[in-house]
């Protein structure tokens, strides 16, 4: 095996092909794709949408799949299209709000703790082993139930739990670079802790924290609709997929298209992140 | 020449084993690895001393310890005078710009996101080595000293080779204009060829730039070509020390001697002396008592299984640590 | 070459990586004979295809890349055997070991139990007998306390004695031929030189012919009876190890010889071959070592030297090739 290695390290290949090798990967390519179309639904759902999500319509209620409905109207006569599309500014909203608190909070602290060990990693260590007993889900309901339910609240309480999975990968990824004299170059060149920390050991420790981050975000999505749905994350008549699945739920038998269709919508970013976290893997990997 | 610059005084150092499972089962106590047992030694001004010795005997953690990467446990290192480990001493930056240090992995020792350019300029500018407006022109300056073409800048380290990679670190060592060079193993991982063209490099520059430089190796053809005064280490513990030639000459030891005559020599008929020491190299966890030595050594006696030896002047030699130095030179 | 009919002849010898769609040759065209009894250094710096050489001659490397040329053991050529039958032949007839022993070594299984599986792979020893050669052979790479310690895992072993029980499994089947590379890097000079002088008292006890890949030539001076030098996956210089080492004649052995610290004045400069070896992905087209040669001419940037023989059991692949005048003055 060793000549194979040596001999990978002797040929480096050109960073340009690096890049190349990673977009010739479909896996990449169709999660990239998926994000890009979902950024932009998110970004102007006026423009995709064919009307108002909220206009309702008693002439057309229940209605299955049709040209002029292609999701269908639902128990109001809205359009199921246009508020699945609106719902991509929440939905999206959320993958982002819900977890870029926790990621940067995380980051820090784990890097910290991961730099100065000693009492504080202790501590963190504690907190680690509180958190992570308890089912995730249980843990933000309760966070939700004290402070009231409602977007806000929840992205708070998502954040208060969810920091702590980013600290711990950061911990561990900053304690093994570490193990790296560039680290102790830094300390040597009598560099201030801060540039140590932040300038040489941040961006050569964070790759599987950007990956972490990209299938967080799917399992944010799924956790703010889950919340939605249970009538704890967004409140009607806010389009929004778990409240739209909810709303649908009385009517699974007579109208599946209600639930379906949001349901797709979930499933389809979260594969969308998943793969781009896949391909960021690739990219983002130190060479030499 | 004469004057010491660096004073290390009895340094000792241990790191603690963490307990393990059947630790815990047969109601051991934790284990300590004892890297360094009370090392002495001064670094003289302009000159270069060799630190020699077997994997694990402390010679990193004694260069680790005077670049304050560990801080040793008892003992003190006295840098122009000044303790380096005393409270407030520390914060003093200007210590780290004074000694520098080179790592031996070429591939760890620089950080695989930044170019050499952002490396070197990274140096200059938190010690404030120059105003900004010079320091391109500095760093230019700088891979011109350590021979690498000007193009190197803008490359990231992945995109050099190993010999090419140690002359980064020297030029980020030398960018802060330091008085003294801890090289560890500095070219060991290099191949023979590019291992000569690094040495005369570092011979060069500190001609050049009048540094004082420690040479931390195993490779004793190496450590003999380029240093003044050469110890040797063993188990944490100088056994000799003294000028080079005399010691690769006459070592006075009989760690000296072994290590010595188990250097391979370039010529097949020169099979050497070939001392063969018996056994292995003890573990730092459990260092035999009296001279750490006396399992391995051909002239132990019962005394030195019981009492230490101290470092002590013979005439015409550097300074040994044997209790039988006298006769045991004479065999040599 | 040697006095008796060779018992390993290679021939042609290339071995050729892909990465990424570009051709990596890490092999090219390599001959060379192991006699009985014979111990072969194989020198180069990293990169110079030396232990991919040696792979190659026990079949490892052609899963990973493209083989050719003929290894001819006792007559018979293993080069293109199918994988089944070279099993029959690795282990028992031509052994290896390799640097690093803990890698090498199963963690998980004791020391014991990997020397018998050896022995119940190629001999048809019964349970205790398999046992008590275990034992002997423990015993004979002078591991103390031999019958205690097959119980024990590799971990609890030091890295000298390590290998020491890497070279007792490689030779529990009592091979003809021991392919060892690199096998005292990783280890201490004193503890090296107990290695090395157990390699050569068993090669000469057991009439054992030896492949020693290194990148240190005072180990190839101290052990070999033969020397080939190798640069960028070729031959460059081959021949009886006192006249490849004092007489070098390809300018690249030259370079190495005096690269080394020794019989120089200290402190002074040291002789160095400018620049660094070429990477396996842009060869150059003429002789590989050309651009770092002091005494290239035209024709060395557009042909090939071949490794053509020089004096008897000497070749040297070099159109210009050092004399021996200008070898002393090295």
């Amino acid at each position: 095996m060793t000549d194979i290695t040596a001999l990978s390290a002797e040929a480096t290949i050109p960073q340009k092909t690096r890049i190349e090798l990673a977009l010739r990967k479909p896996g990449f390519l169709v999660g990239a794709l998926i994000i890009g179309v979902s950024a932009m639904l998110a970004l102007m759902p006026g423009v995709f949408a064919p009307y108002d999500p909220n206009l309702i319509d008693y002439v057309a209620v229940k209605q299955p799949p049709s040209w002029a409905h292609p999701f269908g109207t639902d128990m109001l006569g809205r359009d199921s299209l246009s508020r699945v599309i609106f719902a991509y500014t929440v939905n999206m909203q959320m993958a982002i709000l819900a977890t870029v608190f926790a990621m940067t909070i995380g980051v820090i602290v784990g890097a910290l703790v991961g730099y100065y060990r000693g009492v504080a990693d202790m501590v963190f260590g504690r907190v680690v082993d509180a958190v992570i007993t308890f089912p995730f889900l249980v843990l933000v309901i309760s966070v939700v139930a004290v402070l009231g339910p409602g977007l806000i609240n929840m992205y708070i309480a998502i954040t208060l739990v969810g920091w702590v999975y980013y600290a711990r990968l950061m911990r561990a990824e900053v304690i093994a670079q570490m193990g790296n004299d560039y680290a102790g170059a830094g300390i040597v060149m009598g560099y201030s802790d801060r540039r140590i920390i932040f300038r040489h050991l941040l961006p050569n420790a964070i790759t599987p924290v950007i990956v972490y981050w990209m299938t967080d975000m799917a399992l944010a999505i799924l956790l703010g609709s889950s919340l939605g749905y249970l009538g704890l994350g967004a409140q009607p008549p806010q389009a929004e997929w778990g409240v739209l699945i909810a709303e649908g739920r009385n009517f699974i038998t007579t109208a599946w298209w209600l639930s379906l269709m949001p349901g797709i919508a979930i499933v389809l970013t979260g594969l969308g992140f998943s793969l781009l976290g896949d391909g960021l893997a690739d990219l983002l990997r130190p060479r030499g | 020449m004469t004057q010491p610059v660096m004073d290390i005084k009895d340094i000792e150092l241990e790191f603690q084993v963490s307990r393990t499972l059947t630790d815990f089962v047969k109601q051991r106590p934790g284990r300590v690895v004892r890297a360094l047992n009370g090392v002495s030694l001064q670094l003289n001004k302009g000159e270069t001393l060799g630190v020699v010795g077997e994997s694990g005997c402390g010679k990193s953690t004694l260069a680790r310890c005077i670049v304050r990467l560990y801080e040793p446990k008892r003992g003190s290192i006295h840098f122009d005078g000044k303790d380096i480990f005393a409270a407030g001493a520390k914060a003093d930056r200007s210590y780290n710009r004074r000694v520098q240090m080179m790592f031996q992995d070429p591939y760890s020792s620089l950080n695989p996101r930044m170019t050499t350019g952002q490396i070197l300029s990274e140096a200059l500018s938190v010690h404030n080595m120059r105003p900004k407006d010079e320091i391109a022109t500095r760093v230019a300056e700088l891979l011109d000293l350590v021979r690498l073409p000007q193009d190197a800048a803008g490359k990231l380290p992945h995109e050099f080779s190993g010999g090419q990679r140690q002359r980064i670190a020297i030029a980020r060592a030398l960018a802060v204009e330091p008085e003294v060079l801890i090289a560890d193993e500095l070219v060991s991982a290099l191949d023979v060829s590019v291992q000569a063209q690094v040495v005369n490099l570092l011979l060069e520059l500190q001609d050049r730039l009048n540094l004082t430089i420690l040479f931390v190796a195993h490779d004793l053809r190496l450590v003999r070509h380029v240093s003044n005064r050469v110890a040797v280490i063993y188990l944490g513990r100088i056994v000799e020390v003294g000028d080079s030639e005399t010691l690769f000459s006459n070592p006075s030891h009989p760690y000296s001697q072994a290590l010595l005559s188990a250097a391979p020599s370039l010529d097949p008929d020169d099979k050497g002396s070939a001392i063969r020491l018996q056994g292995e190299l003890p573990s730092p966890l459990n260092v035999p008592s009296g001279c750490p030595f006396h399992v391995r050594c051909r002239h132990a006696t019962d005394f030195c299984k019981i009492e230490v030896p101290e470092l002590r002047a013979l005439p015409g030699r550097g300074e040994v640590a044997c209790h039988h130095a006298e006769e045991v030179s004479e065999h040599a | 070459m040697s006095d008796t009919q060779p018992i390993l002849e290679v021939e042609n010898l290339c071995t050729t990586f892909t990465r990424g769609g570009v051709a990596l040759p890490a092999v090219r065209d390599v001959s060379f004979n192991v006699g009985k009894g014979e111990v072969l250094g194989l020198v180069g710096e990293s990169g110079s295809g030396k232990s991919v050489t040696l792979r190659s001659i026990l079949g490892l490397s052609r899963r990973y890349g493209d083989v050719t040329g003929s290894v001819k053991w006792m007559g018979q050529d293993i080069a293109q055997m199918p994988e089944r039958k070279l099993r029959h032949i690795r282990g028992r007839d031509i052994a290896m070991i390799f640097q690093e022993p803990m890698t090498s070594l199963n963690p998980l299984l004791t020391v014991g139990l990997q020397l018998t599986e050896t022995l119940k792979a190629h001999t048809d020893m019964g349970r205790a007998a398999r046992r008590d050669r275990a034992i002997e052979m423990l015993d004979h790479v002078g591991i103390p306390a031999a019958a205690s310690r097959l119980n024990e895992y590799p971990h609890q072993f030091s890295g000298g004695m390590r290998q020491r029980v890497m070279i007792a499994i490689a030779l529990a089947a009592s091979p003809k031929l021991l392919l060892a590379d690199e096998p005292t890097t990783a280890l201490d000079v004193t503890i090296q030189a107990q290695i090395l002088d157990l390699i050569l008292s068993l090669a000469d006890e057991l009439e054992m012919g030896v492949i020693l890949v290194t990148h240190d030539l005072g180990v190839v001076a101290q052990t070999c009876k033969k020397a080939a030098v190798m640069y960028a996956g070729r031959i460059v210089e081959q021949g009886d190890v006192r006249q490849v080492l004092r007489a070098p004649r390809h300018p690249y052995t030259v370079g190495l010889m005096r690269s080394v610290p020794q019989d120089v004045p200290p402190r002074s400069q040291l002789y160095t071959v400018p620049g660094t070896p070429p990477s396996l992905e842009a060869l150059p087209q003429g002789c590989a070592f050309a651009p770092r040669c002091q005494g290239r001419t035209e024709g060395c940037l557009v042909a090939r030297p071949p490794l053509a023989t020089i004096a008897q059991g000497r070749s040297v692949a070099c159109f210009n090739p050092v004399t021996d005048a200008q070898g002393a003055a090295a």
